[in-house]
């Protein structure tokens, strides 16, 4: 079963997040800021992250930075409610492989993570 | 035998031999471009040139036979210097901004450049001063006679041929010595530094000797002062000299009078004291410190020829011995002969520092105005191209020196028996005194001419030799005196002494007197009935109002077509190659042009060549010199008011762009300024709409989550459903809140807001707010106490608005604060001015960085969960109303023992606290 | 500044040819001795000195 990290601030984002992956069949972490999310990627090793981009102690863009260069493999879906442009830029330069703008449509969200997912498994299965 | 000659020869070489090497290193200095005489200091012991032998001899002589009289030579300097700052410092600009260098010069540049003026001042000089050089010889002569003579000075000198005489053969020794410094340069505006180095150390060892002498009579020979002065007036004929009239002359007052004006004008125009004060001066601030120390200098050197000459008096004997050599005299009477041959250094060093200077001085006048122009008619010289002729130049300088110290002597030789040093010295002084007026005036009158100026000096000049000049001569025994008793051709009427008539003055004072008034008359009648040229009325602009003209915008009064090819021929001729290249080059760099072949023979061009050659050959001269190198029209009057006219044009063009420039920057840097603050405020605004788009997304993002949960998944277990739509309606309860709060934080920054203001009492607010939020308190279990007084008095404010901001600070308190063990108090104190609320709690407390962010739009500080309902906006909006009335709002905090929230509201509201509201409002 | 520079010199050279002329003058020319010294030519030094001094005084306070 595939691990995915909820990194956000927001109590009702994380419920909404966590009850629409469970549905999904993957098995949940929840993060309630940089830190914390930090700490779970390197413990739990998560397959995928949603990732906040307004976080207290550390924000999204930090822990990205901190994660990409030591693991590559990690998916991470960025989370905003700031709809800049700059920030999706800045998501994808730092290596997000996907960036939402809140609030998003959940079916989306849901097939963008698969998608992610099936792409890991794919060399694997080959 | 006093001394051995040949010792007085030898220290009398070496001193000279040191003097040689102070020039030498002075010059090698200047060449270094580390100049040792940029002080004004030197400057000041420089011009003290002025005390010749003269002074060094002459005044104890004078002081001897007419007491105080000996004093106004120097007073009329002292006055003189007073004014120094207004008339010296506008020769000096001048004559740096024309490069003129000598007084001829000066004075014919003034007047159209006209070699007729240049010629005859100099011819004047030239009369003038040769009776002054023939001073220094006779003074250094009779102390030299003196000092290696016979020990008893009553003996009278035998008299010698010629060509026995040692003063000739000192005379061609300075000469030699004056060739040797004086004549290196040729450009004379690249100033003497050596030998004004040397003039400067003269002057020091010519006042210590005579500082030495004197000390040494007063307090070596007699008791001090008083003694000395004691003594003298017991003595009648001595007393005598101590009081202003000691003698049945009449009308004193006016002698006195004259000679204080005439050394007044000496100084100015002796051509040493202009040489020395006006082309050698260095830097024109230095007349500052010179206008004062060159008075104290004469002050000093004047201080004991009383006590000398009292004590020359006393100890020979009135009439026993020559009182002009009393300096010696004295210290070799008492054996004192190594002072004695110190002093006479002092008295070489006054005659040769004066020697030196004037020849060089008139040397110059010599060649540029007198020989040049007279070479230039020639028509030979004119019209031979090419060839360096700076040599020549030389050489007429060398022999000029050399004449005039010839010429000096020849007149010692025929004259100098028959009068005393200073009598010898006024005639000088009256001659140069004729250019008083053509110079004065020309510096501060534009209506003088040329005309009026050469009638002027031929009159004065004329009476000066026929009332003054000739008298002296006669009385020397060379000319028949009958013309002096009876008139010529038994005109009594022009007797020299008693000209038309005039009698009772002595002959200085009855010259002066004829001669200037003369001059003076001349000059100004004649300059009212002509009109100046275009040439003079031009240079008349330039000098009177050359303190206006610095900067790049002088005019420039030269019209016609030139070839720079000419003007380069023209220059290397009298500067030399070197000298001239400089000079294009300087000129190229000026414009910017990237080489002297880029140059355009314009008139700026022709007008600085010119100027450069008045510095080698004086500005007549020059005028001539360029005149015939290029094709120039004739300037006309017209020509000099439209030249003037474009020229201040130019000026004022020059001006208005400066000014317009300037405003042009300050504009600039306004609309920088506000460009900046705009983008600031933009900037701000942006964050603040990226702030709001975030706080109103995030609660849709969970109703929108949710929502599209619960449509996907009908069989959602009811419970479910039930705690989903119950996140649902506070989310849709927090975005309403946003909304609102977002809008009335809008209107009050903008002034939008309504204010519904009434005397307001504070306690009632208080009440209203915790009343409505008690029962929230007591869920949590938490205590809220109020500590305010009664009978507050009522403030002007909007009572609901007030309410908002205590609601908000309660209810911030409210969600810090533990659960059961919660504490709040909110105090209210009054005062004179107005009310102070404060609402403390026991939360956390908040850190000091957080304190300072706290009143930020969307700045939460604490714990996430516990602002969950908020917006992050309350606290801004409730400063805003505090300030809204004029009062203050804070918070103190210490983390661990709660905050505290307060605000201040003053009674009596400043006029612009709304003003000042909304441009807060603005900023954040 | 400068101009009242010029105006102050201007004053002083007046003062101090007052001082040197008549009638001022004659106002020393007694047969009087203040410490042994004889008044006349006391004077004169004594004011040439203090004309020194205020011209200094002049030139050298404070630049323009």
């Amino acid at each position: 079963m595939k691990k995915i990290l909820i990194a956000d601030d927001e109590p009702n984002i994380v419920i909404s997040l966590e009850y629409l992956m469970k549905r999904e069949g993957f098995e949940v972490l929840i993060a309630r800021d940089g830190e914390e999310a930090l700490a779970l990627i390197e413990h739990e090793a998560p397959d995928l992250v949603l990732l906040d981009a307004m976080m207290p102690k550390k924000t999204g863009f930090d822990v990205l930075q901190a994660v990409r260069q030591k693991r590559s493999a990690l998916k991470i879906i960025m989370l905003t409610a700031k709809g800049r442009d700059t920030d999706m830029e800045k998501g994808r330069a730092l290596g997000a492989d996907d960036y939402m703008v809140k609030p998003f449509s959940t079916r989306e969200l849901v097939e963008r993570v698969r998608r992610l997912l099936d792409q890991t498994e794919s060399p694997s299965a080959s | 035998m006093n001394l051995p000659i040949g010792l007085v020869v030898a220290i009398s070489f070496a001193y000279l031999a040191l003097l040689f090497g102070i020039a030498w290193y002075g010059d090698r200095r200047a060449r270094q471009g580390r100049s040792i005489i940029s002080s004004p200091w030197v400057y000041a012991l420089s011009i003290a040139v002025y005390c010749t032998a003269w002074t060094y001899f002459g005044s104890v002589g004078r002081a001897s036979v007419e007491g105080v009289w000996f004093l106004p030579i120097y007073l009329g300097p002292m006055l003189a210097m007073i004014l120094a700052w207004v008339v010296v410092r506008k020769m000096i600009r001048i004559a740096k901004t024309y490069r003129i260098t000598s007084v001829a010069d000066f004075i014919a540049s003034r007047y159209g450049k006209n070699p007729v003026i240049a010629g005859l001042v100099t011819l004047i000089t030239v009369v003038g001063i040769v009776p002054y050089i023939a001073l220094q010889l006779k003074a250094i002569s009779a102390g030299f006679g003196l000092l290696t003579g016979p020990s008893d000075p009553t003996l009278t000198e035998a008299s010698v041929t010629w060509w026995q005489d040692s003063t000739l053969y000192m005379a061609l020794a300075l000469a030699g010595f004056i060739i040797l410094f004086g004549t290196r340069h040729l450009d004379m505006t690249e100033r003497h530094e050596g030998m004004v180095a040397a003039i400067a150390f003269e002057s020091i060892i010519k006042l210590v000797a005579f500082l030495a002498v004197g000390l040494f009579v007063t307090y070596g020979m007699f008791n001090g002062l008083g003694d000395l002065f004691g003594r003298a007036l017991n003595d009648p004929a001595i007393a005598q000299l101590m009081r202003f009239d000691h003698g049945a002359t009449p009308h004193l007052y006016s002698q006195w009078f004259a000679l204080i004006l005439l050394a007044m004008l000496s100084v100015l125009f002796l051509p040493r004291q202009f040489q020395v004060m006006v082309v050698e001066n260095v830097d024109e601030r230095h007349l500052k410190r010179a206008a004062w120390v060159f008075p104290l200098y004469l002050f000093l050197i004047n201080l004991f020829v009383l006590p000398i000459a009292i004590a020359g008096l006393i100890h020979f004997g009135p009439g026993q011995a020559n009182p002009d050599l009393f300096v010696l005299s004295l210290p070799l009477a008492e054996g004192a002969r190594w002072l004695a041959l110190f002093v006479f250094i002092g008295g070489l060093s006054a005659a040769t520092g004066m020697v030196i200077v004037e020849s060089i001085a008139v040397s110059t006048m010599i060649c540029n105005d007198l020989v040049m122009p007279a070479l230039l008619k020639t028509r030979r010289f004119r019209h031979r191209r090419g060839g360096d002729l700076t040599r020549l130049l030389k050489s007429i300088r060398r022999l000029a020196i050399v004449g005039l110290l010839l010429l000096g002597y020849l007149y010692f030789f025929l004259a100098g028996d028959a009068y005393a040093l200073v009598s010898i010295g006024l005639i000088s002084f009256a001659a140069v005194a004729q250019f008083a007026p053509a110079a004065l005036a020309g510096m501060y009158w534009k209506g003088a001419t040329s005309a009026g100026v050469l009638t002027g000096l031929a009159i004065g000049f004329g009476l000066w030799v026929w009332t003054l000049m000739l008298p002296s001569i006669a009385k020397s025994g060379w000319i028949a005196t009958g013309f002096l008793d009876h008139g010529p051709f038994g005109l009594a009427l022009l007797k020299p002494e008693q000209f038309l008539g005039l009698s009772g003055l002595d002959p200085l004072t009855h010259s002066l007197f004829w001669s200037l008034a003369g001059n003076l008359i001349a000059f100004v009648v004649v300059s009212f009935y002509t009109r100046p040229g275009a040439r003079e009325a031009s240079q008349a602009l330039l000098f009177v109002d050359v303190f206006d003209r610095s900067g790049g915008s002088e005019p420039v009064f030269w019209q016609g077509q030139a070839r720079v090819d000419d003007l380069v021929k023209l220059s290397e001729r009298f500067l030399g190659p070197d000298a001239a290249r400089r000079l294009f080059a300087e000129h190229a760099a000026d414009l910017g042009a990237s080489s002297i072949a880029a140059l355009e023979a314009d008139a700026r061009l022709v007008q600085r060549v010119e100027t450069r050659l008045a510095g080698a050959i004086g500005s007549a001269s020059a005028r001539v010199m360029v005149a015939s190198a290029v094709d120039e029209e004739p300037l006309e009057i017209d020509d000099v008011m439209r030249i003037l006219e474009e020229a201040s044009q130019l000026r004022a063009y020059s001006q208005a762009l400066e000014d317009k420039s300037r405003s042009l920057e300050q504009a600039t840097e306004k609309l920088k300024r506000a460009n900046e603050q705009l983008k600031s405020l933009d900037r701000l605004k942006d964050d603040f709409m990226s702030s709001v788009t975030h706080e109103l997304r995030t609660p849709l993002t969970s109703i929108r989550a949710l929502t599209e949960m619960m449509r996907d998944d009908p069989d959602m277990p009811t419970e479910q459903r039930q705690e989903f739509l119950g996140i649902m309606v506070a989310e849709s309860e927090r975005l309403s809140r946003l909304v609102g709060q977002v809008l009335d934080l809008a209107r009050i920054e903008a002034g939008h807001a309504e204010w519904h203001n009434s005397d307001v009492d504070m306690q009632a607010v208080v009440t209203q707010a915790v009343g409505s939020i008690s029962s929230r308190f007591e869920d949590k279990g938490a205590v809220l106490e109020v500590r305010a007084g009664s009978h507050f008095k009522p403030i002007r404010a909007d009572a609901d608005r007030l309410i908002q901001v205590l609601l908000n600070l309660l209810s911030n308190a409210l969600k810090v604060i533990p659960a059961n063990c919660g504490r709040v108090v909110v105090d209210v104190v009054e005062d004179d001015d107005g009310v102070t609320v404060e609402v403390a709690d026991n939360g956390p407390g908040i850190s000091l960085e957080e304190q300072a962010e706290v009143f930020d739009k969307f700045r939460q500080v604490g714990d996430r969960d516990q602002h969950r309902e908020g917006t992050g906006l309350g606290l801004p909006i409730s400063r805003q109303i505090i300030e809204h009335f004029g009062g203050r709002m804070w918070v103190e905090s210490e983390p661990g023992h709660g905050a505290t929230f307060g605000f201040y509201l003053p009674r009596k509201q400043k006029d612009d606290s709304r003003a000042e509201t909304q441009r807060l409002g603005e900023r954040q | 500044m400068k101009r009242a520079r010029s105006s102050r010199l201007v004053a002083l050279f007046c003062l101090g040819w007052l001082l040197f002329s008549f009638p001022v003058l004659s106002l020393w020319d007694r047969d009087v001795s203040l410490f042994g010294l004889p008044l006349f030519p006391l004077a004169l030094f004594l004011l040439w000195a203090a004309l020194i001094i205020a011209l200094a005084w002049l030139m050298e306070r404070g630049e323009s």
